[in-house]
């Protein structure tokens, strides 16, 4: 089944008390942040902690990602090969503005995999497009790397780029939102958008995740575990549409059985599209408990 | 040891732990937490285990416990270890 990314829940990664606790309220990933939230005096404490944490805890299903910070600084080398080490599924890159930033990554946790016992190519990346190059770039950063499983982005400093600041409706984010989705899907990849920041605001975070997920998106960064709820329930398919894949699926499988090439329900033929968004219906139905696995 | 050296902080599940060199051989742990009746023991006895995997010999260590788990508490020390020896790198496994 195609994973899901809806809701992918940063975490502080200098607090051991969310370390902990990160993967126990439902969202699809856990990603802990060794990046913005942490002080430059306490980036040992939080890599070692996280470190400490991936080896020990147990994540079950839920996804786990790490936030590194960038390899032009004095941490993001060593963050990676930590990381690597303690057997993390993803590595987000954040302030990613070339082909050529994920070529590089690559190649450290490349490294990091033969030197730590890893299987070469088992650690993914996450790419964060946080600036108008980095946008610019989108597709060139989207298709670098086969272990690139989605690009998202970075509103705050992609607006401070811009020279403009954050609007309720992001209306300047709506090129850049625009950008990414296409370049994830000529990719094949997730688009992920960026947090919604007022956690008080739930009506305003609904609003947000119906335009993105109108979009095209497959999901958000979350800051606060009381972003989950409202944000899956935007990604929950109605019994209609539930209904209407199911009997699409049906008639799919029936047609291979019959070893036709050529999918029809009630009178009218079912195309290639229409049949992968009916799946994604089913998994979306399925992540909710809303039909059985089987 | 080059200094004294401190890690974690005071919040619910960390662990707040200062290494100091000791005149006294070995490793002296002085240790209050929040759950000192069931889990004093053991919180000793990572701490003393991790001070050992970290070379340290002759120390002081104080540890303020407020519910961490091992993982926290081996992160924390470890941390201390490597600010209080001047390492900047880790052999990580």
């Amino acid at each position: 089944m195609e994973r899901l990314r809806r809701t992918m829940l940063f975490v502080p990664g200098n607090n051991p008390g969310m370390l902990a606790d990160a993967h126990i309220y439902g969202s699809d990933s856990v990603m802990f942040d060794l990046e913005d939230s942490v002080s430059l005096g306490e980036k040992d404490a939080a890599r070692m902690l996280v470190y400490n944490a991936l080896k020990t805890i147990d994540y079950g299903e839920v996804e786990t990602v790490v936030r590194v910070n960038p390899l032009s600084t004095p941490y993001g080398a060593e963050d990676i090969k930590a990381m690597v080490a303690a057997g993390v599924q993803v590595i987000r890159m954040p302030k990613t503005e070339t082909a050529q930033d994920v070529i590089d990554t690559e190649k450290a946790i490349e490294a990091a995999e033969i030197a730590y016992g890893r299987e070469v190519g088992s650690t993914k990346i996450l790419t964060a497009v946080e600036s108008a190059l980095g946008i610019v770039n989108a597709y060139a950063i989207a298709t670098a790397s086969k272990r690139i499983i989605g690009i998202a982005l970075g509103a705050e400093d992609y607006a401070a780029n811009l020279k403009t600041t954050r609007s309720k409706d992001g209306v300047e984010l709506f090129y850049a939102r625009s950008v990414i989705v296409v370049a994830a899907r000529a990719a094949g990849i997730d688009a992920l958008d960026t947090v919604y920041s007022n956690v008080n605001d739930t009506e305003g975070l609904i609003e947000q995740t119906k335009l993105i997920k109108q979009l095209g998106f497959d999901g958000k960064s979350i800051i606060n575990p009381r972003q989950i709820d409202p944000i899956q329930q935007v990604y929950t398919p109605t019994t209609v549409e539930i209904e209407k894949a199911m009997r699409i699926v049906a008639a799919a499988e029936e047609a291979e059985k019959r070893g036709s090439g050529v999918v029809s329900l009630d009178g009218k033929m079912v195309d290639k599209p229409v049949y992968m968004r009916a799946l994604r219906v089913i998994n979306l139905a399925k992540a909710m408990n809303l039909i059985d696995e089987d | 040891m080059i200094n004294p050296a401190i890690a974690g902080t005071m919040e619910s599940g960390d662990i707040m732990i200062e290494i100091r060199d000791s005149e006294n051989k070995g490793i002296h742990i002085e240790l209050e937490s929040t759950v000192m009746n069931q889990f004093g023991k053991q919180i000793e006895k990572v701490i003393e285990e991790t001070a050992k995997a970290c070379g340290l010999e002759n120390v002081d260590i104080i540890a303020k416990d407020k519910g961490s788990l091992d993982c926290t508490i081996r992160a924390r020390v470890t941390t201390a270890a490597m600010r209080g020896c001047g390492k900047t790198e880790f052999e990580w496994k």
